[in-house]
């Protein structure tokens, strides 16, 4: 009996006990009728293949594995970064289910949102009923300053109008006249997340904008920093930075307080974010800045159109991303770069010096939104890191041919190759076929270096199997430190387990490197 | 002000009224108690009370206290009574903690099945969010000849719900068959979009079934369908009834003491740790729905002798079925906690006769001594604690016993997608004046465990960490929360000290700050 009170094994070692290892077996060979093991060896190793790869990529309607979510799910994110804002999803109820845990799952934080339940009968006569009496009960229960409506794919299919349906759930009184209810409408079966994160953020913005008088306010700069797994991090970093400049800023969403509010007996649902009167008063700004274009591309159209002055990023990481953020943002603000930052530059700076021979000529397959792909391939780059596959299922053809600029620009991105629109099936045999040091990418990355031995790190939402990475920044120069830490980790463990045979590899296990 | 002492915790923090039994001895229900029913329905009181009319009007019938009920049961005593309205729909901006039909087909029912291609229909969301978080165990070379934590998706784009997905399903199905050459067969698993644009599945599974030669099972598990998972369940049961059934010639020659077990989906390996008893007691597990099982355990099913359903709410139906069609009779059974496994593993080897019996009571008689080990080791840390559940539709109900084991008392409990004849079950379970929450909103859940203060609650993922801000140890009752199993003799150890870490972990004390002497919570220090 493998099992004892002195020493409880759990599932990793338990399974592993002769007793089970041959109830397992059994169990194969008597009932579950299995492909004889030479047959599923050949398919494996043929997997590992071209030919194998030249069909993988050539799948058309089947996904397997893709890196990327529905658009609600990236509605209920931007929700989340503004005042005591409630989430609203009208349409079928698992959908909100699902989004609360995949937000849990990453921040290891409670993750509110309420949906209308919409079931058969509202299939046929649609939710009205459903956001008359579910904005009154969310009103009452949750005590929201704002509600926020985005939609299922259930009620886009079948056409729920929001803006009438919530113009008539306040002729009901469902919530006061004068109360916030923005909305976006978020088809599941269109773009990602990251469009469902541009058009609540739009949302928000256009029920707070829209019929205002704008009074700019010269130096004052609006910053919306997209879709962000490690907004936690992130924002106070870039506040940090923004108040050593002393530039007047608002963010225009920020959820690093909601996914990351203390234990101290007291549970928060709502904690941080941008405060309404903020959102109001954004409109007189004299800028906008996206952090990710790709996250807000539709949000900034309309910032343009109100009259501000635009400007966007990739997600400024690494050197010349920070570099780039920083000079617009002076530019902008009229406010010099301080000294304090430059030498934080330097200190990132040295660093990479300090390592680059560690990391020249490394290769990298990269994954995850857009933005962030393209700001890792650049920071690869800088390092002198060669990033061979850069892959975003939720990619665009503009994106492949901005970032197929970038990596032109530099000697490091010569033989590097993008991959817009394809999944991580397709990322599989690519890395079986060209071979890489380095995989970037969150956690569902994890199959992959099961099965093509590459060296994961995980740098992008979701990450559910590693605990707290996204309290740190990725992004200016200190998060510059934070990500060349890791990578440099990452190489570092490997070699040390390749080198660490005793009177085999030994000679190698260095104890300075 | 969360934590002081254990001992000043169970005195103070437990809103129920426990009477500490002198000789706690094992057995069923052995643990004498009884909880605070008049604070229970204050409580309830209280939440109906925040409401709009409407909304209170519906919830009200949701909510009860367990009442005494003296009439005995077949299955054996009935200690309370649970009277709820449940399987009805939920009201819309209450934040239910429900899923949907997709959720209890794809995620539950059908998804652990390891040979075939799982196709999440429809946008990519639904399969993106289910992606390996119910931890389905199973052996196999994932991706060749196994594909249980993939997720396959026909990623549906505006075209497909314009002009419909059919084409498009029929070209998924044969770049499956190309890529994935070794699957066993597929299934369609529909989501919203599909029964809305008025798609026809079935046409193209049949097509695509024959031109393949393979099993292709379409499903209407349409998320917007009924009015939780539990649908979803059926729908997924009743496409085995249909598309997996006496579609093929089963060449398999069953014995006398055949056996399936149905409604284990393998939860950090729950079936393997059943499995080795019900072995050992001298079974032959011909399949094992739906965790780590092959369809071709699923196809033989009806040559059994005997289906034993550990989750009834979710494989009932199929059940029935196969005791109507092929006569094949089915068993409840509970293997949580040394009590229920007892009872249960004596239940049925009865129904084998003396040879299983006399193996049984062996089989028994040497897991005791790892059973007195474990309680000896944990029930002293855990006695007296209280413990609030709320999970989906089985084991609100199930693992009360596996807690009560351990000295612990059970004050609340609730499903998410139970019906009726769970709450009749329950009775079976739960001592007078415990708290009852049917489909509870969050914002009901949060207060009942504010005004109760337990030790222990055990839920999901939504709800862990609001719970663990307030101070209150928690542990997530689907997932094992990454832990398990905890079926079996095996299983019960690892849960005993899964529960002694959570409640006995010393962050606990930690929550406030030395220098700040004024409670955070007015209600909580009120009541100590």
């Amino acid at each position: 009996m493998p099992q004892s009170a002195d020493k409880v094994l759990d599932h990793a070692p338990l399974f592993r006990e002769p007793e089970y290892r041959q109830m397992l077996a059994e169990k194969k060979l008597n009932f579950e009728c299995p492909h004889p093991d030479e047959i599923v060896t050949d398919q494996r190793e043929f997997t590992k293949t071209w030919e194998y790869r030249e069909k993988n990529l050539a799948r058309e309607a089947l996904v397997v594995n893709p890196a990327k979510a529905c658009q609600p799910l990236g509605a209920v994110f931007a929700a989340a970064g503004f005042e005591r804002t409630m989430s609203f999803v009208h349409g079928s109820q698992g959908c909100v289910a699902y989004y609360r845990s995949h937000l849990s799952r990453h921040f290891k934080e409670p993750a509110s949102a309420v949906s209308s339940s919409m079931t058969e009968d509202a299939a046929v006569f649609g939710g009205l009923k459903n956001m008359v009496d579910g904005l009154a009960n969310t009103y009452q229960l949750y005590d929201p300053k704002m509600i926020a409506v985005s939609t299922t794919c259930m009620a886009e299919v079948i056409g729920d109008d929001l803006h009438s349906f919530i113009e008539n759930a306040k002729d009901e009184n469902s919530v006061p006249r004068d109360f916030d209810v923005p909305f976006a409408h978020t088809p599941a079966f269109v773009g990602s997340h990251v469009d469902g994160y541009d058009g609540m953020v739009k949302g928000i913005l256009e029920h707070f904008w829209k019929g205002q008088e704008r009074t700019q306010a010269g130096g004052t700069i609006n910053i919306i920093p997209g879709f962000d797994g490690f907004c936690v991090g992130n924002n106070r970093e870039l506040k940090r930075l923004l108040d050593l400049m002393g530039v007047s800023y608002t963010f225009i969403q920020d959820a690093s307080d909601q996914f990351d509010t203390p234990s101290d007996g007291e549970y928060r649902m709502y904690d941080g974010g941008t405060k309404i009167e903020d959102v109001k008063k954004a409109l007189n700004a004299e800028a906008t800045l996206s952090l990710q274009y790709y996250n807000t591309r539709k949000t900034l159209e309309y910032c343009e159109q109100v009259g501000q002055a635009t400007a966007s990023f990739h997600y400024p990481l690494g050197v010349q991303a920070t570099d780039e953020f920083l000079m617009e943002l002076s530019a902008i603000s009229g406010k010099e770069i301080p000294e304090t930052i430059r030498l934080e530059r330097g200190r990132l700076i040295d660093a990479m010096a300090d390592s680059q021979s560690w990391l020249h000529g490394k290769k990298y397959a990269i994954y995850g939104d857009p933005d962030f792909v393209y700001a890792m391939a650049r920071f690869v780059m800088e390092t002198g890191g060669e990033p061979t596959h850069c892959l975003a299922t939720n990619g665009t053809a503009a994106w492949e041919a901005e970032l197929k600029e970038l990596l032109a620009s530099s000697p490091f991105g010569k033989d590097a190759q993008v991959w817009a629109g394809k999944d991580l099936w397709a990322m599989r045999s690519l890395l079986f076929t060209e071979p890489v040091d380095l995989l970037i990418g969150n956690s569902y990355g994890k199959y992959l270096e099961r099965d093509t031995g590459t060296p994961l790190i995980r740098l992008m939402f979701p990450i559910f199997d590693r605990h707290h990475h996204h309290r740190f920044a990725l992004m200016g120069y200190q998060g510059g430190l934070r990500v060349l830490t890791t990578i440099l980790d990452k190489i570092f463990d490997k070699l040390d387990r390749e080198t660490s045979e005793t009177g085999v590899t030994d000679y190698s296990y260095d104890l300075t490197r | 002000m969360r934590r002081g002492l254990d001992l000043a915790r169970l005195s103070k923090n437990g809103a129920s009224s426990v009477r500490r039994h002198p000789n706690l001895e094992r057995g069923p229900m052995s643990l004498e108690y009884e909880n605070d029913g008049a604070l229970h329905a204050k409580l309830i009181e209280e939440v109906l009370s925040q409401y709009p009319d409407k909304a209170a009007k519906r919830r009200k019938k949701h909510l009860s206290v367990a009442k005494s009920e003296d009439e005995a049961g077949e299955e054996g005593e009935v200690l309370s009574e649970c009277d709820v309205k449940s399987n009805i729909k939920s009201i819309p901006g209450v934040m239910t903690i429900r899923g949907c039909a997709y959720a209890g087909s794809k995620g539950v029912v059908w998804g652990p099945v390891k040979d075939m291609v799982h196709i999440s229909h429809g946008p990519v969301g639904c399969g993106q969010y289910s992606w390996s978080q119910r931890r389905n165990y199973y052996v196999g070379t994932t991706g060749i000849d196994t594909f249980g934590t993939m997720q396959f998706t026909s990623d549906f784009q505006e075209k497909d719900i314009v002009f419909g997905g059919d084409k498009k399903l029929e070209q998924i199905i044969d770049e499956i068959e190309e890529l994935f050459p070794l699957n066993n067969g597929i299934t369609v698993q529909s989501e919203c979009p599909i029964g809305l644009i008025g798609d026809d599945t079935e046409a193209v599974s049949r097509n695509k079934a024959k031109e393949h030669e393979k099993t292709i099972v379409p499903v209407r598990c349409e998320g917007f369908r009924g009015v939780s998972q539990s649908l979803g369940h059926h729908i997924a049961n009743d496409s085995i009834r249909d598309w997996v059934f006496e579609k093929k010639d089963v060449e398999f020659e069953a014995g006398p003491y055949d056996v399936n077990v149905i409604g284990d989906y393998n939860i950090g390996g729950d079936a393997w740790a059943s499995r080795i008893l019900l072995e050992e007691i001298g079974l032959r597990v011909v399949g094992n729905w739906s965790g780590d099982a092959t369809l071709a355990e699923i196809e033989r099913a009806p040559k059994a002798k005997l289906n034993l359903i550990h989750c009834y709410r979710s494989m009932n139906y199929i059940c029935r079925h196969m005791e109507e069609k092929y006569g094949v009779a089915w068993m409840e059974y509970n293997f949580f906690g040394p009590s229920q496994i007892e009872a249960s593993l004596r239940k049925i080897a009865k129904h084998f006769g003396p040879e299983i019996e006399e193996k049984t009571e062996k089989v028994i008689a040497k897991y005791r001594p790892l059973v007195d080990a474990v309680i000896a080791k944990y029930r002293p840390r855990l006695e007296g604690n209280t413990v609030m559940l709320y999970v989906g539709g089985l084991r609100p109900r199930h693992v009360i016993t596996a807690y009560e084991d351990l000295g612990m008392v059970i004050v609340g409990t609730g499903y998410e997608f139970a019906h009726n004849d769970d709450y009749q079950r329950t009775g079976h379970y739960v001592k007078n004046g415990t708290l009852i929450y049917d489909d509870v909103t969050g914002y009901e859940l949060e207060k009942f465990i504010e005004g109760v203060r337990p030790n222990l609650v055990g839920s999901g993922i939504k709800e862990k960490y609001p719970v663990q801000k307030m101070g209150i140890p928690f542990r997530q009752m689907h997932s094992w929360d990454y832990s398990g199993p905890y079926h079996g003799y095996d299983g019960f150890a690892i849960f005993a000290r899964d529960v002694d870490l959570a409640i006995n972990n010393p962050v606990w004390g930690l929550y406030q700050a030395p220098w700040k002497t004024s409670p955070s919570r007015g209600r909580a220090m009120a009541a100590e």
